[in-house]
């Protein structure tokens, strides 16, 4: 009899164990949007459409990004107060949260996944964390002259466990090997005038950097750095025109397509597009307004584009074939990013202002859905784990 | 017309406005603060702290004359990123803003 009880309890305890145990699933389809006014950050899924939890306490996320472990388990979301928290998005909770300086503008992950890099504005430079505890292994500052740092632009991981990187006053390119993380060291390389922003192609080779105070992009072969940054499309650029831009194009999220670049043009309505083989410009779109993303749809058949302010309400949607917008229009009030699904049929855009992310179908342009967030800004999907530059 | 002239011209116009005090409606205001926040803030940071442009809080604007303020923001600064927001504001609501940022910017 009391064998009996025990047998029985022990079965009981098993199989409310095997009830209670979590659920098993994979993290391919979930992702996040920043919200950025309250310090919350939505989580979704991308196959039902739909939220399915909501964190708090991320501090300041205006102008937050979010960059993924290569599992796509962990989120690490750099916020604009210099906050660098670990989100894990299968238990939906903050990891571990650091304030790691006192201004940053994003971060990157690197090839190995083990180290996670924050670029910051104040004090300049970069930071290097241990992707698992956060703990701060190394630090480089952008002293570009002795005594004066610069602010960091457009950080992207590149092979080697390198991260190639701007200094907006510094006016250089500068890669920086974690091979060994808390001994990294720098090449620098003279880029141009006022760099804002950055990216590295899709396949890890070029670093490309806008220049705001002179017309063109400075690029380095990152196969052959002892070349040096040369000067590409050096009439790209504001020109002669000189319109003011009352916001910065993003360079990250840009576009390959069909051995194309689509490239936001500063202060001016088109899309530039730049033959990638030999980097020269082979045409302009015109768009309506100053573009800030350029993203193509992963198969590269369409490109959208978002614009500054005060066209912010407005996508226009280029086909790659035909060369030009073949959809235009203006799905809500400040829409500030966007991420396409990860086979691209559809695209989720964040109408800031609307409290709002929109989600359309991309090839018949029509709505399907959308899912409340309180001043939402970017949208990150775990996609991005496994990208060159994402 | 020269940038100097430009902003003599300006400094006294303010000196006129200030004279009249006048402020934007309650609704204008409103969409003031919302410019300055939202798309100001893509540079300088939603909580004004700062970012590709200088943090616009109180205290770093202390010692800052508030007509220079006002014709940066008017007229932009030539040589930076700054771009002028005439087509977007009037002079005075220019001024507006910067009175409302040397003291303490709504939310």
């Amino acid at each position: 009899m009391k064998t009996m009880r025990l047998f029985l309890c022990l079965s009981l305890a098993l199989l409310l164990n095997a009830c209670a145990g979590p659920q098993l699933r994979g993290t391919g389809d979930l992702g996040l949007v920043i919200e950025r006014a309250s310090g919350h950050v939505t989580l979704v899924n991308t196959s039902v459409r739909q939220p399915y939890a909501r964190i708090e306490g991320l501090g300041d996320l205006s102008h937050a990004s979010a960059v993924y472990s290569r599992d796509g388990r962990y989120a690490f979301i750099f916020g604009r107060d210099g906050g660098l928290t670990k989100i894990d998005l299968l238990e939906a909770k903050i990891v571990k949260r650091v304030i790691q300086s006192g201004n940053a503008i994003g971060g990157s992950i690197s090839q190995d996944g083990r180290i996670v890099v924050a670029q910051n504005y104040a004090p300049g430079g970069i930071k290097a964390f241990d992707a698992e505890t956060l703990e701060l292994l190394s630090e480089v500052p952008a002293e570009y002259a002795p005594g004066k740092f610069s602010k960091v632009v457009g950080l992207a991981d590149v092979p080697g466990n390198k991260f190639a990187y701007a200094l907006f006053e510094g006016g250089e390119i500068w890669v920086t090997d974690f091979s060994q993380p808390k001994q990294p060291t720098t090449q620098r390389y003279p880029a141009g005038k006022q760099p804002y922003d950055g990216l590295v192609t899709p396949d890890g080779r070029y670093f490309l950097a806008g220049l705001f105070g002179e017309d063109g992009v400075a690029m380095l072969d990152l196969w052959q750095p002892e070349k040096g940054a040369r000067k590409i499309l050096e009439n790209y650029g504001r020109g002669e025109e000189k319109l003011p831009v009352f916001k910065m194009p993003h360079l990250r999220g840009w576009s390959v397509a069909q051995g194309k670049a689509y490239l936001p043009a500063i202060g001016r309505h088109e899309v530039l597009v730049v033959d990638v083989a030999t980097w020269k410009e082979v045409g302009r779109i015109p768009v309506r307004g100053q573009p800030v993303f350029v993203m193509a749809r992963p198969d590269g058949r369409q490109v959208w584009v978002n614009f500054a302010f005060p066209d912010n309400g407005k996508m226009d949607v280029i086909d790659t074939l035909a060369g030009k917008v073949v959809h235009a229009f203006e799905p809500g009030k400040g829409i500030l990013h966007m991420e396409f699904a990860p086979r691209g049929e559809n695209v989720w855009l964040s109408a800031r202002d609307d409290n709002k992310v929109l989600i359309y179908n991309t090839m018949n342009f029509s709505k399907q859905g959308e899912i409340a967030a309180d001043s939402p800004s970017g949208i990150f999907f775990t996609t991005r784990a496994a990208r060159i530059g994402f | 017309m020269s940038s100097l002239s430009n902003k003599l011209v300006f400094a006294l116009f303010l000196l006129s406005t200030a004279a009249m005090a006048s402020e934007p409606t309650p609704a204008r205001q409103k969409e003031l603060v919302h410019l300055v926040r939202q798309d100001c803030g893509s540079c300088h940071g939603m909580t004004l702290q700062g970012g590709l442009g200088p943090a616009l809080l109180p205290a770093n604007l202390r010692d800052k004359p508030a007509e220079g303020l006002a014709a940066t923001i008017y007229y932009g600064r030539p040589g930076t990123p700054m771009p002028p927001w005439q087509q977007f504001m009037s002079e005075a609501e220019a001024a507006w803003i910067v009175d409302k940022l040397m003291s303490e910017f709504p939310k």
